[in-house]
């Protein structure tokens, strides 16, 4: 069975290894657009900063692909499928015939429609190779803004300051990872980076960026205008449909797929964040190498079916460990918090059941947290549980 | 006649604690042991006790004269003492004047005090505290006897072969008494004791029977059992007829009684045979009460029962028979015999006696003695009140809290022209409504005698130097008579010199006609009475001294008295409780000593009312409730659950003042009833309503500083370690507002918060930090449902490192639930005390081998036994 992966993409490099060890007989073909070896793109942040060389975010070499049996084609473009025929048609025209085509084409970063957001030095951040631009430009210091206070956003800032620019961010809200972090705990960390040298503004509105030849300014709503010789733009990612689009595949905000992964196609299977999978879409690595294995399996004639975990992010910012799962500051319902001099808890209850918590510093109780959102189990004692598995009487 | 010299080092002295008068080896630095040559103790002493090396160096000391709140010379200040008392005289006459004093006092302290007021004042208007303590036992004495004389020893209750406590909490309340009665019984297991209490005490465990009876029905117990022994013959005839008087109408009335004992006392009337029976078979009898019996409008009746019952079984003043009355005081029974008491002269002199009220005014050379009986505590301070006492002096004593009707009490002394206080203490409930604060010696600093409960009179040594300006109470009334031109009837160069004048006046006109005689000791060289051991009282100069009264049938009275008594019903039910009111373990009277000793505040840290389950009205235990009685007047406490409660009673320790928890004060609750015969107020009959006090939050506060007990609308403070204070708290405010309050108090620059918030509960958890070490611990909730204190003040008064989520649990993760301090002297935990049980440990003797629990004062040991004996354990 010929298994064509597009996307090499942590999910498609897994899903292609999976597959490669289930399926008997399988010839794997990894295709992947960039032209480098699949690398940990969660780790770009790191090699920006600076602790990680370039060399060391490469997660598979060839060899290694080779021995699990897959084959590897970079800087390949898949095109278009055609659906009939079961073949994938690359940029140059190649058609590459498949069985099942697994597609893992990720997404892409979000370009603000603003005047001047074409410029030479507006980079929406994504990969390898824009972070080579970033560092470029990085190389002669100056004033860098970086628009957008997500993960990615205090991830670029804090690389870029650690590689000697002045960093200014801009966030629409009032605090930082507003999808991960309630408003303290955002202020907690806003406060940390400013204590580290970043400017931050929020909430800023941005209504342009000027420039002649290239970037110089970025004017904001209230007026105020803000030099910049870069400007990273990392305000959100939309998956990456256009493949399946232009192939005729069902697609709502993603790809549409059923819990096996399974799209409109019988033979296309669709994972990661490109793909919409039972109504939902996924934004962190986690849920895409379950989707991975889940597709592995499909393929393998397994009755697979991938089942949603609530929702969680275990990350790092600039050296601080943050946590969150299920609801974060959820309207009706009536939070904890535990705060203890770097470090906040913050828990979300609904009628004695735990919804939501938000763990900033130490996480170290976060796979307890995670167990007792995903069970829906009530308490004895929600002071007790904000403590800590430790103190639950009755934890399991 | 010179005891065996104390080890080098060593002071022989005497506990200031309760009546048992404990003798007592100290040191300046503390060490403290019972003396081996002490009758009293034989070298036991009480967790109390063994703590007072912990009480020498408190903190709050007055230590220098006042005027009006303002540092004053001794000139300064005794000059305004005379001119107060001087000046309300002048306005007011004679009787314008008085003296509340104290138990407290030693014997010549309280020699010079009642001489100043009866002799040269001119007044009567002298009254003790021990009005409160014992009135009613002198005034039973007196009618049976002629004389307040306790008929027996301690050794009495050792030679016994059936002891009856009746009103007497003694393992908690007079601990060495009762270890020695656990002593003999254990030598002898015949040996039987019999509690008569409304409350299962501690007293009662192991005990062979408890009477829980009906409060106030003390005579109709003694009256039924009283018919019960002439009816089935057992009287001792020849006795009765050769010896007493008035038996017939007092069988009248007993038999009355009777009739309906059981109904009457609300005990089984299978309890109440056993009972009679035990008592109508057994000779060598001692019955002991305390103030369950005294602290009653009946009290001297109740007395009066139980003193008819030895009468007419001639069970009196014999070796293991007799009735014994024990003070509360350590030096109640001094105060008696100088006579510091509105209604008696001085040296067991009354004026009701022709000829004795001369024997005084000559003693003294004092031609304005007093020419009758002055007013009584109650009444005192009601006179204070209606503005007819100008001046009052109190001494050692702290009115404001122990008297009933308390708010009148301080509202009279809030509004009295001319208040002087001598105090240990600078800041006491008292002492804070003075016009002149007096800083007097403490325990360890003077020098004197007192007499205990079985009449043996005891040195008080002074072993530490006086601190800063203080003096000797007797020295300061001697002071002031100088300064009212009586300077040379007060010129005592010592306490030897008025010891021998109170000596010599008990000599006076004494034929044998009065049992108190110490002329024997009127002649004592200065190192003789430095040196004077333990000495039993009487010691008549030319006569021989005999250590028990009456069994020869020698009374004061010529015969003894039988004294027809009839119960008194009492109001019930009325949805109302019965407040009993008493003393804890491990304190003493308003805490001013006691409350400084962290391990001594262990065993109750927070003022609790204890109610019969079903009497608790669906309060929960542990929760705040309200008792309303007197006028209004209302005490908030924690309430406890206790089977042993009898229905339609509370009991609540008297203890708790506006120093440390204003809402838990009960004596406001107390009507004034007082006895009609003793003038001793009725301090366990108040009528109470129980409620629910519901604040908007509870909360407990462990800190290294005080926040004082006003910091809160509910206060429970108390010292938890060396410089750690236990705040527990509640309020009406928002729980999120008292804790915002609460904790900007105790922020310092260098610290900061470890929280846990659940405004929604109405929860707020806090430690705050210093440089990784917890300086206190904040916690509010919306209900009393908290964690458990004892492990956090255990960190506290360490090192205070623990994680912040231990620390806002208030236990150590996964670790064992944190559990209250039984036996104080070794640190043993009810916890550990389970663990050997559960490990088979099937006697108290056996916990102690294992975990040293009650081997050292042994005052814990009924709390031990009740665990023995309760079905806590889990097999």
């Amino acid at each position: 069975m010929r298994i064509l992966v597009v996307g090499a993409g942590p999910a498609g490099t897994r899903c292609a290894l999976r597959t490669a060890g289930r399926v008997p007989g399988a010839q794997v073909l990894l295709a992947g657009a960039e032209p480098a070896l699949p690398y940990d793109r969660v780790a770009l942040s790191k090699h920006l900063v600076g602790d990680l060389t370039q060399e060391a975010l490469i997660t598979h070499t060839l060899a290694d692909l080779r021995a699990a049996g897959v084959s590897y084609r970079p800087g390949t473009r898949i095109e278009r499928l055609d659906l009939t025929a079961r073949e994938a048609i690359t940029a140059r025209g190649e058609r590459i015939p498949y069985d099942r085509c697994v597609i893992a084409t990720g997404s892409r970063s979000f370009r603000l429609p603003l005047p001047g957001a074409d410029l030479p030095g507006v980079i929406a951040w994504r990969d390898l190779a824009e972070s080579r631009q970033m560092l470029q430009v990085a190389r002669d210091g100056g004033p860098a803004v970086v628009i957008g206070g997500g993960l990615l956003g205090l991830e670029a800032a804090v690389g870029l300051a650690a590689r000697g620019m002045k960093v200014t961010v801009l966030h629409a809200v009032g605090w930082p990872m507003e999808r991960q972090l309630d408003y303290d705990a955002g202020t907690l960390l806003a406060n940390r980076l400013r204590a580290r040298g970043l400017t931050i503004h929020m909430p800023a509105a941005t209504v342009a960026i000027e420039g002649k030849e290239r970037a110089e300014a970025v004017l904001l709503k209230s007026g105020e205008r803000i030099p910049a010789r870069l400007v990273a733009m990392c305000v959100g990612v939309r998956p990456n449909v256009d493949l399946a689009k232009v192939s005729g595949l069902e697609v709502a905000r993603g790809i549409v797929a059923d819990a096996a992964m399974h799209t409109s196609d019988p033979n296309v299977l669709a994972i990661g964040e490109c793909a919409e999978v039972e109504g939902r879409l996924i934004g962190l690595v986690a849920p895409a190498l379950e989707q991975a294995e889940i597709a592995a399996a499909t393929i393998a004639g397994e009755a697979a079916i991938w089942a949603p975990r609530a929702e969680s992010a275990a990350l790092k910012v600039s050296g601080t460990h943050v946590w969150s799962g299920g609801e974060v500051a959820p309207a009706n319902a009536e939070a904890v918090t535990l705060r203890a001099g770097e470090s906040y808890r913050r828990l979300w209850w609904r009628e004695g059941r735990l919804v939501g918590a938000v763990l900033y510093g130490d996480t170290s109780e976060a796979g307890f947290y995670q167990i007792l959102i995903a069970s829906g189990r009530p308490v004895a004692s929600r002071a007790d549980a904000a403590l800590g598995q430790a103190y639950l009487k009755d934890a399991a | 006649m010179d005891a065996l010299p104390p080890p080098s080092g060593l002071t022989r002295t005497t506990c200031p604690y309760c009546g048992v008068g404990c003798g007592v080896l100290a040191a300046p630095d503390g060490r403290i042991a019972g003396d081996t040559e002490h009758p009293a103790n034989k070298g036991r002493l009480c967790s109390k006790g063994t703590a007072l090396g912990e009480t020498l160096d408190l903190p709050g000391r007055l230590l220098h004269p006042e005027v009006g709140g303002k540092r004053a010379s001794w000139g300064a200040a005794l000059d305004a003492v005379a001119e107060g008392f001087r000046k309300a005289q002048a306005d007011l006459g004679r009787d314008g004047v008085a003296l509340y004093v104290s138990g407290q006092l030693l014997t010549e302290d309280y020699y010079a005090a009642n001489k100043l007021a009866k002799g040269f004042l001119g007044t009567a208007n002298i009254d003790s505290n021990s009005r409160l303590c014992m009135a009613s036992a002198v005034a039973a004495h007196k009618r049976a006897f002629g004389e307040d004389v306790v008929p027996g020893l301690y050794e009495d209750l050792e030679e016994a072969e059936l002891v009856v406590l009746v009103g007497s909490n003694l393992a908690w309340c007079h601990p060495v008494l009762f270890q020695r009665i656990a002593a003999a019984r254990a030598m002898r297991p015949n040996m039987r004791l019999v509690i008569v209490d409304p409350r299962r005490t501690p007293s009662a465990e192991g005990a062979d029977l408890h009477l829980g009876i009906r409060p106030g029905s003390d005579v109709a117990l003694f009256n039924a059992l009283l018919a019960h022994l002439h009816d089935r013959g057992l009287a001792d005839h020849s006795y009765v007829y050769a010896h007493t008087q008035g038996l017939d109408a007092t069988l009248t009335a007993a038999h009355a009684d009777a009739a309906h004992a059981a109904q009457r006392t609300g005990l089984d009337p299978a309890d109440l045979a056993t009972f009679v029976d035990w008592f109508a078979s057994t000779p060598r009898t001692v019955t002991l009460w305390s103030q369950g019996i005294n602290q009653s409008e009946t009290g001297t009746d109740g007395a009066n029962a139980i003193i008819n019952c030895h009468l007419l079984t001639g069970r009196i003043g014999k070796p293991g028979a007799g009735p014994f009355s024990v003070t509360g005081q350590p030096n109640a029974m001094g105060g008696r015999e100088v006579g510091a008491l509105g209604h008696v002269l001085a040296g067991h002199l009354d004026w009701s006696v022709p000829g004795e009220a001369d024997l005084v005014r000559g003693h003294w050379n004092a031609p304005n003695l007093a020419v009758g009986p002055g007013l009584k505590a109650v009444d005192l301070f009601r006179a204070l009140g209606a503005g007819r006492i100008g001046a009052l002096w109190v001494m050692a004593t702290n009115p404001a809290v122990s008297l009933p009707e308390a708010e009148a009490a301080r509202d009279a002394m809030r509004r009295a022209p001319f208040l002087v206080v001598s105090e240990v203490m600078r800041d006491t409930d008292t002492a804070g409504f003075a016009h002149v604060r007096l800083p007097a010696l403490g325990w360890a600093e003077k020098d004197g005698t007192v007499t205990n409960s079985e009449r043996v009179i005891s040195r008080q040594r002074a072993f530490l130097p006086p601190p800063g300006e203080a003096r000797q109470d007797w020295w300061i009334v001697a002071q002031v008579a100088a300064r009212l031109g009586w300077g040379a009837e007060f010129a005592w160069p010592d306490a030897a010199a008025i010891f021998r004048e109170h000596a010599a006046l008990t000599g006076l006109g004494n034929n044998g006609t009065r049992a108190f005689d110490i002329s024997g000791l009127a002649d004592l060289s200065d190192a003789d009475y430095a040196a004077l051991p333990p000495t039993r009282w009487p010691v008549p100069a030319g006569g021989t001294a005999k250590p028990r009264f009456f069994a020869d049938g020698a009374f004061p009275a010529g015969r003894a008295r039988f004294v027809p008594v009839a119960h008194k019903p009492r109001p019930e039910g009325n949805g109302l409780l019965t407040l009993l009111t008493g003393r804890l373990r491990d304190q003493w009277h308003t805490m001013t000593r006691t409350g400084g000793v962290p391990r001594l505040m262990a065993h109750k840290p927070e003022p609790e009312l204890v109610v019969h389950p079903a009497d608790a009205g669906g309060l929960p235990d542990g929760s705040l409730a309200r008792i309303t009685g007197h006028e209004g007047a209302s005490a908030v406490l924690r309430l406890r659950h206790d089977a042993g409660q009898r229905r339609g009673t509370a009991f609540a320790p008297m203890h708790w003042t506006a120093e440390r928890a204003p809402a838990a004060r009960i004596n406001g609750t107390i009507p004034p009833v007082v006895d009609p015969v003793s003038a001793q107020p009725a301090l366990k009959s108040a009528r109470v309503a129980l409620s629910a006090f519901a604040p908007a939050w509870h909360g407990f506060l462990i800190a290294r500083r005080s926040l004082g007990p006003v910091v809160a609308d509910w206060v429970a403070l108390a010292l938890a370690g060396p410089g750690l204070f236990r705040h527990e708290l509640a309020g009406a405010e928002a729980p999120e507002d008292a804790f915002t309050r609460l904790s900007a108090l105790l922020e310092e620059l260098g610290t900061e918060w470890v929280r846990l918030d659940d405004p929604a509960a109405g929860l707020h958890r806090a430690a705050l930090m210093r440089q990784g070490r917890a300086e206190a611990v904040l916690f509010i909730g919306p209900d009393h449902r908290l964690p458990p204190r004892d492990w956090l003040v255990g960190l506290l008064a360490g090192e205070g490192v623990a994680s912040a989520a231990a620390l806002l649990a208030g236990r150590p993760a996964d670790g064992p639930p944190p559990s209250p301090t039984l036996c104080v002297c070794n640190g043993v935990s009810v916890d550990t005390v389970c663990r050997a049980l559960r490990q088979g440990c099937g006697s108290v003797a056996a916990v102690g081998e294992a975990t040293r629990a009650g081997t050292s004062c042994g005052s814990c040991r009924p709390e031990i036994a009740a665990l023995l004996a309760a079905d806590m354990v889990p097999a």
